[in-house]
């Protein structure tokens, strides 16, 4: 399988985007809509023209049409051919090509098992579930063997329950296949589930190209650090296990106590939305509840946005609008919050950063 | 056992309006409520005609003939139609080109090139497979046409991803997904064949139901004529119905 370059591609929205997806790398390009995800992927297929060159494993395929690039595209919409049932659909690739009616059966046959849908051959798309349609047409882009399998929000029209167990089973394929793919989707949790890499795009630019915890911890300007909801990142100056699988880290003045099984703990990050507000001491234990001062409040649609100064931190707190109009806060005024200990992401750091 | 029950039930209401009407019929022209019998056959004398007709050999050559050019003129017509059709469909040029020419032809009624067809064919058995070719040709071509048009461009993508040709795309994927709207065209133009051909026996030809029809009205015989049309709805019906059965066969699978 080849690596896939962008050079320099301009069309529509992109401009001069250089790109590199490594050899058996899935790469997750995550951006919003209109970022320009789904051209890059026509690019890469040949369905679109375009300035700058596409290079497979170093060798420029601009010249060639889209039939000639061979590469596994699963559209949006997966788009099954209706008129064709399940195995026909399976082999149209394989019968384009030419190739001996033994051999279609025998690679239909094969990939009907490996999908675990050999009981729906004979089946016309329009009597299949979601989760089946998305099988059927991740076998027919795999059919011919691609150079690379570009994926179009292929999860995007199912339920998050089927999304989910599709998202660890298309993972697992991709792996077992060691198939260079591109993911395009709009969803940081999909893209941090799937991603070897992720690329960050929005209004035709790559923002960021990083692991997803890099990503994540360090965003490399403020469209991406939006764009991934804006988490409140925390450096850890030090930390010590607790035991029992808890560890207490020291951020900036605020000793944080986070469920967590490594050694050594280098970030922590929480979205504005998993922090708790209150006006007064809250009763309880008090385990991450600590007290800080207003310093700004926002109104954005149905919530209020708080900044707190605490300790060494500036923290952005999300409530909703209907929750801040009971409580007394004020610009200066002195504020008590709690850190939702489940949802703090915990980032251990690697060689080099 | 069920759903036979059901079937016969539907079979029986649709028949029974048939059975009244008829009923009505018979009995409104055999009580001479309408005045003059002769003008209002009842039912059971236009069947004896009909089998009169059948027997004697009159109503088979004509409608043999008319069939004949039926079936030429529709096939040719639709064949043309289907095919320029896929092409305009298919290639933006050639609907560019040929556009507005069917754009401004489509809309003259199929008759209403017979003085033209007269004088340029002349009276004999041409003229009437032509009618019915230029009555079938532009509505078959303009379904075509939107059906090819009107294939979702995804799959097109999705048949170039898998590595089929412009050729395989075209036949494989577009045409059988134009299929509907082609057979909606086939369906209407197959009644509207017999229709028009009537017309042009009526008018121009001396054989064939049409001019039987004619022969009819000059001898005043109402019973032949109520027989002509009889068979006329039959064969509008049979020829719709016939590409009904096609188009389901080929499309219910998936539609």
């Amino acid at each position: 399988m080849p690596s896939i370059t962008l050079r320099n591609i301009s069309r529509y929205v992109c401009q001069d985007v250089n790109l590199e997806i490594f050899d058996k790398e899935l790469l997750v390009l995550l951006g919003p809509n209109g970022a320009g995800k789904t051209t890059l992927l026509n690019i890469i297929a040949g369905l679109t023209d375009y300035k700058g060159s596409v290079l497979f494993d170093g060798q420029p395929v601009d010249e060639l049409s889209t039939s000639k690039r061979g590469t596994g595209y699963l559209f949006q919409d997966l788009v099954l051919f209706p008129h064709l049932d399940v195995a026909a659909n399976i082999a149209y690739g394989l019968r384009a090509e030419k190739q001996a009616q033994s051999k279609v059966e025998a690679r239909v046959e094969e990939l009907l098992q490996a999908m675990k849908i050999k009981h729906l051959s004979s089946r016309y798309p329009k009597h299949l579930s979601g989760g089946e349609k998305q099988r059927v047409a991740l076998a027919r882009a795999l059919a011919s063997s691609p150079k690379g399998l570009l994926l179009d929000e292929p999860l995007s029209s199912l339920d998050v329950q089927t999304s989910k167990y599709l998202r660890l089973e298309l993972r697992q394929l991709q792996r077992e296949l060691g198939i260079t793919t591109i993911y395009v989707t709009h969803d940081l949790t999909e893209a941090e589930e799937m991603a070897d890499r992720i690329a960050v795009i929005q209004g035709g630019h790559i923002e960021q190209v990083a692991t997803p915890e890099e990503v994540f911890f360090y965003p490399e300007n403020e469209i991406v650090r939006d764009f991934i909801g804006t988490p409140n990142i925390l450096d850890c100056a030090s930390c010590h296990s607790l035991g029992q699988g808890i560890m207490e880290v020291s951020c900036g003045g605020l000793l944080v106590i986070i469920p967590h099984d490594g050694n050594s703990i280098q970030r922590v990050a929480l979205f504005p939305r998993d922090i708790y507000i209150s006006d007064a001491r809250p009763p309880g234990p008090g385990v991450n509840l600590f007290r800080g001062t207003i310093t700004s409040i926002k109104f954005v649609d149905g919530t209020v946005r708080l900044g707190i100064r605490a300790g060494e931190n500036n923290l952005l707190a999300e409530l909703p609008r209907h929750i801040f109009g009971g409580m007394e806060l004020e610009i200066g005024g002195e504020v008590f919050f709690i850190l939702r200990m489940g949802r703090i992401k915990v980032y251990e750091g690697k060689e080099g950063r | 056992m069920k759903m036979n029950k059901l079937k016969k039930v539907r079979l029986g209401w649709g028949v029974l309006p048939v059975v009244i009407f008829l009923a009505i019929w018979e009995v409104v022209a055999r009580l001479n409520l309408i005045p003059g019998q002769f003008f209002f056959p009842p039912f059971s004398m236009v069947m004896q005609e009909f089998y009169y007709l059948i027997a004697n050999g009159v109503l088979g050559d004509n409608f043999l003939s008319s069939l004949v050019r039926v079936l030429i003129g529709f096939c040719a017509g639709s064949i043309a139609g289907i095919a320029v059709g896929i092409v305009m469909g298919w290639r933006d040029i050639a609907h560019k080109a040929l556009h507005p020419i069917i754009s401004l032809l489509y809309p003259i009624p199929a008759l209403g090139w017979l003085p033209l067809l007269m004088l340029w064919i002349g009276i004999n058995e041409m003229l009437p497979i032509a009618i019915i070719f230029i009555c079938s040709f532009f509505p078959v071509l303009y379904n075509t046409v939107t059906g090819i048009r009107s294939v979702d461009k995804d799959y097109i993508q999705v048949a170039r991803t898998l590595g089929a040709s412009d050729t395989k795309i075209l036949t494989t994927v577009v045409v059988p997904l134009a299929l509907p709207n082609i057979f909606t065209g086939l369906r209407l133009e197959a009644g509207m064949a017999w229709r028009v051909i009537i017309a042009a026996e009526m008018v121009a030809i001396p054989t064939g139901i049409g001019a039987l029809l004619m022969k009819a009205e000059s001898l005043i015989r109402i019973d032949i004529i109520i027989v002509c049309l009889i068979v006329l709805s039959i064969m509008c019906l049979s020829f719709e119905k016939l590409f009904q059965y096609i188009e389901t066969k080929l499309t219910t699978k998936w539609r």
